[in-house]
This record gives C-alpha cells, structure tokens and sequence, in this order.
C-alpha cells in the first residue's frame, strides 16, 4: 500500500495511460465489458487525482523524481547539485487544476457512455479520451519544461482526433484541421522558447531555471513566444479563432474536457509568468499586458456570441469571453506584484477570484454543453431558430441548463457568482472602470442566455419534437455530478476558497517556496 | 560569423515556414509550412548542443579527455521529430477527409462551420 502512495505522481500518468493502451484490446475481445473499464479507468484516474490533492494538502508540495531511488533527495551528488532527471512538482495551483480535470473527466465519461452508444469506433474515441486526461493530468504537475511541452502536444493532439471524430460531412475535420495547426504552432514556440531557456541556464527544471533567471533579451523573447503560444491553447483573443470552429464541432461530452484541456495551457501561462519569472520583470506592464487580453477577451467573446445561431458556436464564444474574467483577475494580481500593500489589500483577492473562477467555469461551462449536448442527442438539431417547447419532454435537461445559465451569468446562489464578485471588487480597487466592463460582460451573457433557455426549452411544444424523450439515466448522472459542484461551491464559497483556491493563489505568489520545495532546502 | 550560420539558417527557416502558413492557401503546403516550422525548431536544438571538435556523447568507448556534444538536447530532438510525425500525419488526414468532402483544398473556400 506504501508503495503505492510513494509513486502517487507516477500513478497519475500511469494509470489513464496504461488503460487507454488497454482499451482497443478489450474492445476487441470482450467488447460487453468495455463500458465498464472505460468507466473504471476513469474513476481509477480521477481518484488518484483526488488522493494526490489530499497529500498535498495535507503534507506540502510533493516532488517526485522519476527514475531515483525512493526517498532519494531531488539533487543526486553526481549530478553537480543540479536535478537533471525529469520530475514533478505538484504544489497547491497544480492540484488544483488536477481536481478540476479529474471532476470533469469522471462526469463526462458517465454522460458519453451513453451518448456513444449507437456509435461505431468505440474504442479507439476512449483510448483518446484517457490519453487526453493523461495529457492534462501531465501538463498541471510536471517540475520539467520539456515534459511539459511533450504533455502540451499529446493533449493537442489526442484533443484535435476527437473534435474531428464525427465527421459531419467534413465540418468537423475542418474544425479539427484549424485546432491543430493553431495548437502545433504554438507548441513549437513553446519548444523553441524551452530551447533559449536551456541554452542559457543548462537545465530544464523549472525551479532551477526560476532560481536563476535574469532579464536578458533572450528571455524576454522566449516570454512573449511563452505567452503567445499558452494564449493560443487557451483560447484567448486574439488567438481566438481556433476555439469557436473546434468547439462547435466536437461531440459534446468532448467539448466539456476540451475546456479543461485549455485551462491546463493558462495554467502553464499563470506558471511560467508567476514561478518560472516572477518578480524578475516590470510587473506593472506585463500586468497591464495580461489585463488588455482579459479585457479583449471579455468583450470580443460576448458581442461575438449574440448573433450565433448554432447553440454550440454560441458556448463556445462564451467560453472565450469568460476566459477574460480569469486573465482579468490574475493580470490584476500581476500587476501589484510588486505592491505589498496594493497586495494584501485587493491584490490576493483578485487572484483567487481569478483562479476560483477557473474551477467555476469547468464545472458550469461542461454542465452547459453537456445540457446542450443532451438536447442535440434527442433533436438532432444545432440552430436555436428550429428548436423550441422542448422543456415540456425535457424537464432535467431544462433545469440543468438553467443552472449552468444562471452560475455562468453570475447570479447568486451558484458559483459563477462567487468568483465573479470577488473579481468585480478587487478590480473596482485596482480600477473602476475594468470593473464596470466586468458587470457588462456579466449582462450580455445573461441577456445571450435568456436568449437561448427561451427559444430552446420554452413555449408550446412543436409538433415535430412530441417524440422527443428525457436521455438515458447516465447522462443525466453526469450532469448530475456537475451540477452538485456547480451549486455546492456557490453555497460554501468561504471553505473552497479558504481550502482549494487560497493555497492555490499562495503557491503562485511565492515563488520562493516552490523552488526551496525542489531544492529541499539546499542551494 | 561562421559561427552563428547555423542560427542565422534557423532564423530563415523559421521566417519561410511562417510565411508559408500564413500566405499560402493550398493546405498541403500549410502543413509542409508545419514541417518546416519543426525541422527549424530541431535545427535550432541540435545547434545548441554542439561544442567544437566535440565528440559523440557516448561514455564507454570515449576517450581521455575528449569533449563531447550535449545529449539532452538531441533526446529533445528526437522527441520532437517523434511528435512531429504524429502531428504531420493528423493533419494530413484531416486534409485528406476535407478534401473528399469538399472537393478542395483551398483554405478560402473552407467556410462550411460559418455558415
């Protein structure tokens, strides 16, 4: 039992991985129990997730050392004090990301085992969704620029074969095609970012890169490719345009963990800026230059999600507009870095509203194309103009979606809520008017989705829907877990704040204590 | 000056294979614009591991003394070129599936999802 508590970050990868290469085998022999496994494998992963957290939380900042013996200090002697071996660092912001995936990979496995069913290629979909989780699972807790960067590609790539995996006539492949080469550009940046990194410091090991770094001309290009490239994977304007076409394209439940998959590319942008060059540049202007994306985001995402009329097009743009509140609430941070009285008084605050509402928006954002899903699974039909009386068949479908509409338009009791206040009032310290363009953003999308709940689930029932039924009781489980979060988190902001984000936002401030967690002390 | 051909090669290809995906509208050149964007981002690693009369990092038959190149960033390499094929060939059969569909591979005439 020991020894698997030891390797817990080993396990991480190990297990979704091990079980995606296992997938096609089963599929292939025993296909009645590959429901089973797949759902298995699944839980199997996000419970490791769940155990990793509590280790952290409970005992500190876990370093494992691939390949060292157990117990072995991080810096082997030989090696001139210098951990040259891959490792990974899982601290406070990292297992928080990790929970947030591991919740929303388990429920979107129970919701597309069933919407899969009448599918062919079964198999292979689940081997690329467990090599999806294992793509994020990887990106939020390596220690090792390099292993991050292979991490970022396996999530791209295993992203972009399941947005094209049901064709549509071709629109999906399309959607697919745009995803990828945004996300193979901006990986070779990161890649060639990693490379002047290495040139410099020797080393590919974040703590010892962050405990060395400078302001060279060097390194301010490898941040600016740094922080294009992990805008694009994120979905950021003005690297937008990807997102929308891959979104609306891929089968719902897929979307759901796409937006998990791009958080993990902020998580690496908030890593990279915050642990990696820290208080090392002018914060005031970078933080300027993190505001401006949040702020362009924010308004660009929203004014383009009015006119859609395809439903998922229409998320999908919502997802680029909340994106902004989270770059918002971080560049805020960012940009008080140097401040400690600005710090303590609204800077911490907006960096947890910032990093809260990251969590919040995989939870009610998947509930939402997980809803929408469920409608097109019964319908069949993408633009809101034909739909319409579904919520007479449709009851559990409409009140999930009501729920996500009503946490994503931050209105109290959910949770979008929660973070969003946090966000309006330490941005109203920091200035007032970005706080105001905040709370306009927040109408719009209460106006877009009153929009959508009205002309998809309200008035009298037509005719051709009178067949329509609730879905399977699965998909309702999954969009069960998803709402208990979404409305728990909206009750208890205190304790997920005090408990999840604070540590959270404690791990990105203080640089220090991640690289002296590395070191263990020494050097 | 000699010195530096070789980042000034990186610097040229990275400029080309930009180019090529940003100007061309064949997709297949777009994707060859990929494997440029790759290979120059390889080069570039190869480079910095390169040390004068350096030798292969090979530790049990080298001799005294002798200098040798720096293995981490030719197993980055070799990563990455395992990574570029997977990539490449995605990309090429999302381009093959486009063009059954819609009977072109011009990036303009792609413009089925904004509709």
């Amino acid at each position: 039992m020991n020894v698997l508590f030891d390797n817990l970050p080993a396990l991480l990868i190990a297990v979704p991985l091990f079980c995606a290469f296992l997938v096609p085998i089963i599929g292939r022999f025993l296909p009645q129990i590959r429901d089973a496994w797949i759902i298995c494998a699944s839980f199997a992963s996000s419970l490791l997730a769940v155990i990793t957290a509590f280790t952290v939380y409970t005992k500190g900042t876990i370093v494992y050392v691939f390949g060292a013996a157990a117990g072995s200090p991080a810096a082997p002697i030989d090696s001139g004090g210098i951990p040259f071996r891959i490792i990974f660092t899982i601290d406070g912001f990292g297992v928080f990301m990790l929970l947030s995936a591991a919740i929303v990979s388990f429920a979107v496995v129970l919701y597309l085992v069933s919407s899969q069913k009448e599918r062919s290629g079964k198999s292979e979909f689940y081997a690329l969704y467990l090599l999806l989780t294992a793509g994020i699972f990887g990106m939020v807790s390596t220690g090792d620029m390099f292993n991050f960067f292979v991490f970022l590609e396996i999530n791209s790539l295993a992203g972009a074969a399941l947005v094209s995996y049901h064709r549509r006539g071709g629109i999906a492949a399309e959607g697919a095609l745009k995803y990828l080469i945004v996300n193979t550009v901006g990986g070779l940046m990161v890649l060639f970012s990693i490379g002047l990194l290495y040139a410099q410091y020797n080393s590919l090991n974040m703590a010892v890169i962050a405990s060395q770094i400078s302001l060279s001309t060097l390194n301010i290009i490898a941040l600016v490719l740094f922080i294009a490239a992990l805008a694009m994977k994120a979905g950021s304007v003005p690297f937008h345009f990807a997102t929308p076409d891959a979104y609306s394209v891929a089968p719902s439940g897929i979307t759901a963990v796409m937006i998990v998959a791009s958080q993990a590319g902020l998580y690496g942008l908030f890593r990279i800026l915050f642990t990696l060059y820290g208080d090392t540049f002018n914060t005031v202007t970078l933080g300027w230059v993190i505001i401006v994306l949040g702020v362009l985001s924010m308004v660009i995402g929203v004014t383009m999600a009015i006119p859609q009329k395809d439903v998922k097009r229409l998320l999908a743009y919502h997802a680029v507009s909340q994106t902004g509140y989270m770059l918002l609430g971080v560049g805020v941070a960012l940009a008080v870095l140097g401040d400690p009285i600005a710090m303590a008084s609204y800077g911490q605050t907006a960096m947890e509203g910032g990093l809260f509402h990251i969590i919040n928006h995989a939870m009610y954002k998947g509930l939402l194309f997980l809803a929408v899903g469920a409608v097109i699974y019964r319908t069949g039909v993408w633009s809101l103009n034909k739909m319409g009386g579904l919520g007479h068949n449709m009851k559990w479908t409409m009140i999930f979606f009501l729920i996500g509409a009503l946490a994503i338009a931050g209105i109290p009791p959910f949770n979008g809520f929660a973070s969003k206040l946090m966000i309006y009032e330490s941005v109203f310290a920091f200035n007032p008017a970005l706080s105001i363009i905040a709370m306009v953003v927040s109408i719009l999308t209460l106006a877009s989705f009153m929009k959508v709940f009205h002309s998809m689930f309200m008035g009298p029932q037509l005719p051709e829907y009178a067949e329509v039924k609730e879905v399977p009781k699965l998909m309702i489980a999954g969009m069960v877990i998803l709402t208990i979060f979404v409305i728990g988190f909206g009750l208890f902001p205190d304790l997920v704040v005090n408990n999840l984000v604070a540590p959270a936002a404690d791990a990105l401030i203080n640089k220090g204590a991640y690289i002296t967690a590395v070191f263990g002390g020494g050097l | 000056m000699i010195a530096n051909l070789p980042f000034i090669a990186v610097a040229l290809l990275i400029g080309i294979a930009l180019a090529t995906i940003l100007l061309k509208k064949n997709m297949i050149k777009m994707v060859m614009g990929l494997a440029m964007l790759e290979g120059a981002v390889n080069l570039f690693l190869v480079t910095l591991g390169y040390r004068e009369n350096g030798i292969a990092p090979i530790f049990t038959n080298a001799p005294e003394g002798a200098d040798m190149v720096l293995p981490t960033v030719q197993a980055l390499t070799l990563t990455n070129i395992v990574i570029g094929v997977a990539t490449t060939a995605l990309l090429l059969v999302l381009v093959m599936v486009i063009y059954k569909k819609y009977g072109t591979v011009n990036a303009d005439k792609m413009r089925r999802l904004k509709e």
